[in-house]
């Protein structure tokens, strides 16, 4: 051969040129809660290639040519993926046929339903359409789960992809978030430990005739305050989680300038006792107040779609981990110091009168919406 | 002690803005992949509309493709077979710049292609799919292959010619020139030669002497070739004269050739004659880099079309990004620099594609983006290599004086 057909040779001189498009199909699968649904854009040109379209062969596909084939465009198409669901094979069936256009033409529509035993926790998709007629044909896939949107391309190097669902790890770690911003709020939203505080102090004390007196036993005051916190505690998760399920909605301004009447009562009670006995039941009453609080927390969060529980209860256990903390250093030393001076006069009545002040404070500024607790903030800022 | 207490509400926004950041980007990403991916589906009102038109298979050479396809079906086996129906696909992936038909050719001689050793016939093969998809130094090993096997193959040699001048390496390009000389006919082994010569500090030489080689020559193919030569080298000494007339000169021999469409409607747009493009490429829409000098044309004379046309630029773009690919570099930093004038942007992509394909327009485009990002630092790569090459082009030394004079 000495001399090369020239046709070849002289298309070589063309630098590498770019043109059309390459083959692509583009897969979207969308999970629900109860539902696995697919659409697969397919070119008409790569289906014509693969099993021929153009019934009247006159280089022109219309709706009704590619009407005619759309059960064999489905088996030829769904024959060449599979989607598995812990490793059993679901069942692919058609729900409907439709056409888009895309930057290289038009496409066929495939719409599915995706039929597992059961919802998967791992989905393998494994993909080989065209790879045999066109190894540069790739499919781009793109899964919806909860919210988020993973991508991939198919390519006969890579026919396979395992998408972990409703992983251990993941749900793990949006509870843990939320946990930690339950004690966060706690820790900043000194309402909350004020209200708590101020029901508190006069725990490791008896009211007698018109004098406090020092309780005897450890076991008496922790009886007091478990009481206390606990009925605290399933006030505000009741109301929390009406809240968030939308069965109860109060408007903040109301419910935050209650939270702050609330931590007033609380501290004036202890300056002018009304109640002294069943403190247990104004924790409770008020508790149902403050949980409408954190309701708007962990409103204003962002709540994730499928999670809900996840995020209410880590919360909620978030909350009370705060508490306990709180509780677990207040008690031991209300308890040594409660027969000083300090405790009786300087906390429990000064203390209770400092704690009613910035409620009447809050009080004001919230119910009347005066804005002083921002521009106080901007000052010392 | 007050300023914590005081913190209530607005603490939280501040903390929670980062996140809420987050979600909005996240919908932004999401909307801009679906706009790409997934337009609208819809029910097509009749059956009559018509869809899709598919590549003309009315030409006979076309309709003995498919037969040779079919007869490959049903023996896939045959290497003889395999080799020649992809060549004949190689031929009209290159003929439509249609990137399918390397696809498939690639799975004509699917049988051999992943062997540790292909038949060198499937070597060439490969090397010239692996050229079309960028993987210069892949083709070139698969070359090097071919040619240890059958030193005497002129269409090895002369596609290692073409990748080496690609990859700016004119003195290798050369050495391989001269092995078509004895291998093929006069003129397209000095059309190899001159080619590569006249990027080389040898343009004026190179011109004369291929244009005396093309005089005496009637092979068509060929021909086309070297007037294209002739005509960039002419424009790149700023003979727009010669240029022109060469052009003209190759447009005549009615090969359709998107080469050669692409560098003429470059030279026209050089010679602010957009009108031309037009009239030149307005049937052409479907090829990416016709499509693209179309558009500048449109720009420059403010047309209606420019709109739909730019969209659907961008989405090819967006289409190509999403595969993975990277040989619309080139394309799509002249996209941003020239239609969009985003020279910050032009200038990262000029530069990528700078580390794979050093043609005169790939440094062209390194240069204009620097000066229009006012980067002029960012181009000397570029200029050091221009230096070295001693490469002759009008267009970019008026380049390089204005980048000194910043």
């Amino acid at each position: 051969m000495r001399y090369v057909l020239t046709g070849l040779l002289i298309w070589l001189s063309v630098a590498p040129a770019l043109a059309h498009k390459p083959s692509d199909s583009y897969l979207s699968v969308e999970i629900r809660q109860h539902a696995v649904e697919g659409q697969w854009d397919i070119a008409l040109r790569d289906l014509d290639y693969a099993i021929g379209l153009d019934d009247n062969a006159d280089g022109q596909i219309t709706w009704g040519e590619l009407q005619r084939r759309h059960d064999a465009v489905a088996a030829y198409s769904l024959a060449h993926l599979t989607i598995s669901a812990d490793g059993l094979p679901c069942l692919n069936r058609v729900t409907g046929h439709l056409v888009d256009k895309h930057s290289d033409g038009a496409y066929a529509v495939l719409r599915f339903a995706v039929l597992c035993e059961a919802m998967p926790r791992v989905l393998t998709i494994r993909y080989r359409l065209f790879f045999d007629l066109d190894p540069s044909h790739r499919g781009l896939l793109r899964l919806q789960y909860q919210g988020h949107t993973q991508t991939a391309v198919f390519s006969p190097e890579q026919p396979e992809r395992r998408v972990e669902l409703a992983t251990p790890s993941s749900s793990w770690r949006e509870f843990t978030e939320f946990v930690k911003e339950g004690v966060w709020h706690i820790w900043i939203g000194y309402d909350h430990i004020l209200f708590l505080i101020s029901l508190l102090l006069p725990s490791v004390v008896l009211r007698d005739e018109r004098h406090w007196q020092p309780v005897m036993h450890f076991r008496r005051a922790f009886f007091e305050v478990l009481k206390i916190v606990t009925a605290f505690t399933v006030a505000h998760s009741i109301t929390l989680s009406l809240a968030v399920l939308g069965i109860v909605n109060l408007p903040s301004r109301w419910v935050e300038s209650a939270i702050a009447a609330s931590v007033l009562l609380a501290a004036l009670n202890n300056i002018y006792p009304l109640v002294s006995k069943q403190l247990w039941l104004v924790a409770f009453g008020f508790g149902l107040i403050h949980g409408l609080g954190f309701a708007g927390v962990l409103n204003d969060l962002g709540l994730p779609d499928g999670s809900l529980a996840v995020a209410l209860v880590g919360f909620n256990f978030g909350v009370e981990a705060g508490q306990f903390t709180i509780v677990s250093v207040f008690l031991p030393l209300a308890f040594l110091l409660r027969d000083s001076w300090f405790y009786r006069r300087l906390t429990l009545g000064f203390g209770s009168l400092v704690i009613a002040a910035i409620a009447l404070f809050w009080l004001l500024d919230r119910s009347l919406d005066m804005g002083w607790a921002a521009s106080v903030n901007a000052v010392f800022n | 002690m007050l300023i914590p207490i005081l913190c209530n509400s607005d603490c939280f926004s501040n903390r929670f803005l980062n996140k809420s950041r987050l979600y909005f980007l996240m919908v932004a990403g999401l909307l801009l992949f679906g706009n790409i991916s997934l337009a609208a589906p819809y029910l097509p009102a009749s059956a009559d509309e018509v869809l899709e038109r598919l590549p003309a298979l009315a030409n006979g050479s076309d309709q003995q493709l498919r037969q040779l396809q079919r007869t490959l079906n049903s023996d896939p086996k045959n290497l003889d077979l395999a080799i020649r129906t992809a060549n004949r696909l190689i031929e009209k992936a290159r003929a439509d710049a249609d990137p399918r038909y390397y696809g498939y050719a690639e799975a004509a001689v699917s049988h051999w292609w992943s062997r540790p050793q292909p038949p060198s016939g499937v070597l060439m093969l490969r090397a010239m799919i692996r050229q079309h998809r960028h993987d210069f130094d892949g083709a070139l090993a698969d070359l090097r292959d071919v040619l240890d096997e059958e030193p005497r193959n002129a269409q090895a040699w002369l596609t290692q010619a073409v990748i080496l001048g690609v990859k700016g390496d004119y003195e290798q390009a050369l050495n391989s020139c001269r092995m078509l000389k004895r291998l093929s006919s006069r003129l397209v082994a000095a059309t190899c030669s001159a080619n590569a010569a006249s990027l080389s500090g040898k343009a004026r030489q190179a011109y004369q002497y291929l244009k005396d080689t093309e005089a005496n020559s009637d092979e068509v193919q060929a021909q086309l070739w070297a007037l294209t030569v002739l005509a960039e080298t002419a424009a790149r000494l700023g003979d727009n004269k010669a240029a022109e007339t060469h052009y003209l000169q190759a447009l005549a021999l009615r090969q359709r050739d998107v080469y050669l469409l692409g560098a003429y409607a470059d030279f026209l747009l050089d010679q602010n004659r957009p009108a031309d493009v037009v009239s030149l490429l307005k049937e052409d829409t479907r090829v990416d880099g016709l499509l693209l000098r179309l558009a500048l044309a449109e720009q420059r004379l403010a047309s209606a079309a420019l709109p739909q046309h730019l969209d659907e630029l961008q989405a090819r773009m967006a289409a190509y990004r999403l595969r993975g690919d990277n040989i619309h570099q080139r394309e799509e930093a002249r996209i941003k620099l020239q239609l969009l004038k985003q020279p910050g942007d032009a200038l990262r992509l000029a530069l990528l594609n700078w580390n794979v394909q050093r043609e005169p327009w790939d440094a062209r485009l390194v240069l204009e983006a620097a000066l229009a990002a006012g980067e002029a630092a960012a181009a000397k790569p570029v200029s050091d290599w221009l230096a070295y090459t001693h490469m002759e082009d009008v267009a970019l030394q008026r380049l390089i004086e204005k980048l000194e004079q910043r």
